[in-house]
């Protein structure tokens, strides 16, 4: 894999339509993510931000729009095309993804084993290296259950890194773990980042995380972009919705107390509230 | 740009001179060059890496892979003027402080 320089954009976004059945989950979504920049998709749950990562990663085919990855349409290509690209990229899973009967040095080269031609003493090096740069030296023969979530994490790092990738996603790498540890996997993220260059896309909702990683961020509410920029501009917006999130307020309950005493007298029969319906008019 | 290595012998020492991007796809020929090199036990091996743009992590295992080679033949490894992107990568796979890296050989 080499570094091509011709295009100044590794991400390109246009226009994406993602549908769930009849449910628009992706409206319209446009942004672009420069070679070598860290870019936050921030969002409370159920707005879109999994659905994006799945589509920016190739799982999912959009229902309309287009992604350009590294300027080539990602969208439009085959199977076979997609493969090709995906082996540029690395993902980073929420739950690691390991493979429990593996040891950690095993799924790290699984990737080096299936797609390169690499002799197997070149591999268990760079299998060796990846495991140190996450600080998991010396547990190569270690099966996944016998790690803790944080060691888990940086082994589902080690083996993103595997092929040593140009675009890497991260879907909520801090999540679940205490704040030691979680920043110790964004100091991580951020020493790919600038040692390798990678251009970095990471989904979370963890605001200590998005201060220490973010180069721009882009908050998505209800399957549209709602507020893009640097953190600093997003934290200077007067939008209600960007300041309920920055401010880590709840929605307010708007419920008529008469309702409530009917709901729970039995005098009437509630509805639950979908988890897309609009409260912003759109 | 692709991967060029040129190799001669000069100096006490087999050079093998490498310039362009080591990746997971042209690193095996680094390897090749490496490997006949030091199979030679003319001397030092000498890598001269100030051409190199990129390496990824199979350049440096192969670089690694060189010098562990050596270690059976008592021959000298070293790394002559490598650039700032392979100073990078060997820095922060903590291999800056393994390797004889000099500025000229």
């Amino acid at each position: 894999m080499g570094m091509e320089q011709e295009n100044e954009y590794a991400i390109e976004v246009e226009d994406l339509v993602v549908r769930y059945g009849d449910q628009t989950v992706l409206d319209g979504v446009s942004f672009q993510i420069r070679r070598g920049e860290t870019f936050v998709i921030l969002g409370g749950s159920g707005h879109g931000k999994s659905t994006l990562l799945r589509n920016l990663v190739g799982l999912m085919r959009p229902f309309a729009g287009r992604i350009r990855i590294n300027g080539q349409d990602f969208t439009a290509m085959s199977d076979a095309g997609r493969m090709e690209v995906r082996k540029k990229i690395g993902m980073c899973f929420q739950g690691s993804a390991l493979f429990n009967s593996m040891s950690l040095a095993d799924n790290v080269a699984l990737p080096l084993r299936e797609h390169t031609k690499l002799k197997e003493s070149t591999i268990d090096i760079m299998t060796r290296i990846k495991l140190e740069l996450v600080g998991l030296g010396g547990y190569e023969d270690y099966l996944p259950a016998e790690l803790s979530g944080g060691m888990r994490k940086r082994a589902g790092l080690a083996r993103a890194m595997a092929m040593d990738p140009e675009i890497i996603f991260y879907d909520e790498p801090s999540a679940g773990l205490d704040p030691i540890v979680a920043a110790g996997i964004d100091m991580l993220i951020r020493k790919m980042q600038s040692t390798f260059n990678l251009t970095s896309v990471v989904v979370t909702h963890e605001m200590a995380s998005v201060k220490l990683i973010a180069d721009r961020v882009c908050m998505l509410r209800h399957g549209r972009i709602l507020a893009m920029g640097t953190l600093d501009e997003l934290a200077a917006s007067d939008n209600p919705f960007v300041r309920q999130f920055f401010e880590r307020r709840p929605d307010e309950d708007q419920e008529d107390r008469d309702d409530y005493l009917r709901a729970l007298t039995g005098g009437s029969e509630r509805t639950a509230p979908g988890p897309q319906e609009p409260e912003d008019g759109r | 740009m692709g991967l060029e290595i040129d190799e001669r012998e000069g100096d006490g020492a087999f050079i093998v001179t490498v310039s362009g991007e080591v990746d997971l796809y042209s690193s095996p020929e680094l390897r090749r060059a490496v490997t006949q090199a030091v199979a030679k036990r003319t001397g030092t091996v000498a890598v001269d890496l100030r051409g190199v743009q990129y390496m990824d992590s199979s350049g440096v295992a192969t670089l690694v892979e060189g010098l562990r080679a050596v270690a059976d033949t008592g021959t000298g490894f070293v790394l002559v003027a490598p650039s700032q992107p392979v100073v990078k990568v060997l820095q922060l796979a903590r291999l800056d402080a393994v390797f004889d890296i000099r500025d000229r050989l």
